[in-house]
């Protein structure tokens, strides 16, 4: 698990080097993720202990998120002030992407 | 000073205190949303968010106080997105099926995204800062950010409309799906993660594999999207 980790750290690492020396908007963990991908494709498999580890770590992904989450508090006046035009937009903006995203696929799918 | 004033004034100080309730309310949270058969509105994070913006209030603690010990949780993002390399890796054979479709309605839900969230605030008065602020909030938090601060909208406000978008698509999301028919765990979980990032994926890997591996995919491929296609549109529209 230990050597897991390690691997799942040093391709983040690897992912913020290329993303700063090539000055890339992506951040470091998304090349990351995008790196090890490539190189389980290459191996053609991937190792037991790093897929446990990874669904450990994907079960709880929503514990992660708390901390940046809690950052609202700092933000209450803001959202105060336009609360309305906020709310509507991220509401409809939502259900429109979420229609144009799955029908879409729906449709090229056939299922 | 009392003893249980001082025991207060150490705790508070520590990293651990906060971390602590970081990890013990989701665990709560969790819990709660088992028990009520993962019913969506319960979503975990969520409940962990309400109930601890509650504590921080009521104890009158700064949120940089509380993100010294947070962080150790929050840090965690960085591999964990790492690792949905591996579930994408065991869905290699279907992606590649529905490389096509993947990437039309990538193109197709990433400027709808963009494009609905600015025009609702345009035509509601929002600011101009406010409309930059909101054009990439589909994107995960990282990203979003930078977009916003490279053309003038505010970073922070972005991240709150991120997480709040992420939270919205957690909790509504598949009542949405559900309602528009989409039965397919490929095509659920890709809309979960165009429309709601990391938080929407989340929801997803609780659903199934399958349906996180595409959720965690899409959330990639619209967050690159995203950084190119906010300055293009933004610059179409004159903002």
């Amino acid at each position: 698990m230990l050597a897991s980790l390690a691997l799942l750290l040093g391709y983040q690492l690897v992912g913020e080097v290329v993303a700063r020396a090539l000055n890339l908007p992506i951040p470091g963990p998304v090349i990351g993720m995008l790196l090890l991908l490539l190189t389980l494709i290459i191996r053609g498999q991937a190792p037991e202990p790093l897929k446990r580890l990874s669904h450990e770590l994907l079960q709880h992904l929503a514990l992660l998120f708390v901390p940046a989450g809690v950052g609202i508090i700092a933000h209450f006046q803001l959202l105060q002030a336009e609360w309305v035009s906020l709310t509507l937009a991220l509401v409809i903006s939502l259900i429109l992407t979420l229609a144009v995203t799955a029908l879409s696929m729906k449709a090229l799918t056939g299922r | 000073m009392g003893s249980l004033t001082r025991l207060w004034v150490y705790l508070a100080q520590t990293p651990l205190l906060w971390l602590t309730v970081t990890v013990a309310v989701y665990a709560a949270a969790h819990w709660l949303h088992q028990r009520a058969h993962a019913r969506a509105i319960l979503n975990p994070v969520l409940i962990a968010v309400a109930v601890i913006v509650a504590i921080l209030l009521l104890t009158g603690t700064s949120y940089e106080t509380y993100f010294d010990g947070a962080q150790f949780a929050h840090f965690l993002l960085g591999p964990a997105t790492v690792a949905l390399a591996v579930p994408l890796y065991a869905q290699l054979g279907k992606l590649r099926r529905l490389a096509v479709p993947v990437g039309v309605s990538l193109l197709a839900g990433s400027i709808t995204a963009i494009v609905s969230a600015g025009a609702i605030c345009w035509a509601l008065g929002a600011s101009r800062q406010t409309i930059l602020s909101i054009l990439p909030k589909s994107a995960t938090t990282p990203i979003a950010m930078g977009v916003s601060e490279g053309l003038g909208g505010l970073p922070s406000l972005t991240a709150v409309l991120v997480i709040l978008t992420g939270i919205l698509g957690a909790v509504a999301g598949t009542a949405v799906l559900d309602a528009l028919r989409v039965r397919d765990e490929a095509a659920r979980g890709f809309a979960l993660g165009v429309a709601a990032h990391g938080i929407g994926t989340a929801r997803a890997f609780q659903v199934s594999e399958e349906t996180g591996a595409f959720a965690g995919l899409a959330m990639g491929l619209n967050g690159a999207l995203t950084a190119v296609l906010v300055p293009f549109l933004a610059g179409l529209f004159g903002l």
